[in-house]
């Protein structure tokens, strides 16, 4: 097995961890912390895969976009975890459910 | 084992370390830590890949920006007084098994991958700049115009509630 075979793997167990994260833990911004692990791990692969294309740069680029438009999710998401924390005093995700049909 | 492999494994090892951290901790600000050490780690891993421009931005917005609004984020939304940071955990059953699942997937189609040998050629940070401002100088903008509508966005979110508890009392 290649260098380039474990650094997949180590981009799909960082990918699996953060989806576990996402769906296991009662927080919000928990879960804002595992889908920058999941982002992470994408940029991790374009990047490997960039490797067998030297020539071209493109994986890298989609990488810097990637990471930006990253940023931009985590400063929105915060901010609508702060409004809902203000709005509702909670930030677990199961109990903010006014629009939930009762 | 040469030293750049070592070098590999240790990284390899870090970036799933921590993010197993942030799966098992129940301290919120040591989440965020464990994430800041998988960023770093997933950084160096760009640097031994070749990309140093990618790494380079990796640590200064990840690990410094946003891991930092994260922390700012915890502040925020935490009652301090008293109650320790603790959070619990649901659905754990389904959460690993899903996770489980996928990893073994994405694990059996990635050992049975045939890749060409990768080079070990450094992109040079001078033809990443030039292609930035050239072949991909519509993306670039297109995201400038993104940064700029997501911070507007973030400022009229956050301050449209404070207009309201104004307005009540």
């Amino acid at each position: 097995m290649s260098e380039m075979h474990l650094t997949l793997l180590v981009a799909a167990s960082l990918f699996s961890i953060g989806l576990c994260i996402v769906i296991i833990k009662r927080n919000a911004v928990m879960v804002l912390l595992g889908i920058e692990l999941m982002l992470n791990a994408a940029n991790l692969n374009l990047i490997t895969f960039n490797r067998i294309h030297p020539a071209n740069d493109q994986g890298q680029m989609f990488a810097l976009f990637v990471i930006i438009v990253a940023v931009c999710e985590t400063a929105v998401g915060l901010a609508i975890v702060l409004q809902i924390y203000r709005q509702t005093q909670t930030i677990i995700p199961d109990e903010i459910d006014q629009l939930k049909d009762s | 084992m040469t030293l750049a492999q070592f070098v590999f494994y240790f990284f390899c090892f870090a970036a799933i370390a921590g993010a197993i951290g942030i799966l098992l901790t129940k301290n919120l600000l040591k989440g965020a830590l464990f994430l800041l050490t998988s960023l770093l780690a997933v950084a160096a891993l760009f640097v031994l890949s070749g990309a140093e421009y990618v790494a380079v931005t990796q640590i200064i917005i990840y690990a410094g920006g946003t891991t930092i609004l994260i922390i700012f984020g915890i502040m925020l939304t935490t009652p301090l007084a008293g109650k320790p940071l603790h959070i619990s955990n649901g659905r754990i059953f389904s959460g690993i098994l899903l996770s489980a699942l996928l990893i073994g997937m994405l694990g059996k189609a990635i050992v049975s991958l045939k890749v060409p040998e990768p080079s070990s050629t450094i992109t040079p940070i001078k033809k990443v700049g030039s292609s930035l401002i050239s072949d991909y100088n519509f993306p670039f903008e297109v995201v400038g115009i993104l940064l700029l509508v997501a911070l507007i966005a973030a400022t009229a979110i956050i301050s449209a509630g404070k207009e309201r508890s104004r307005g009540d009392v």
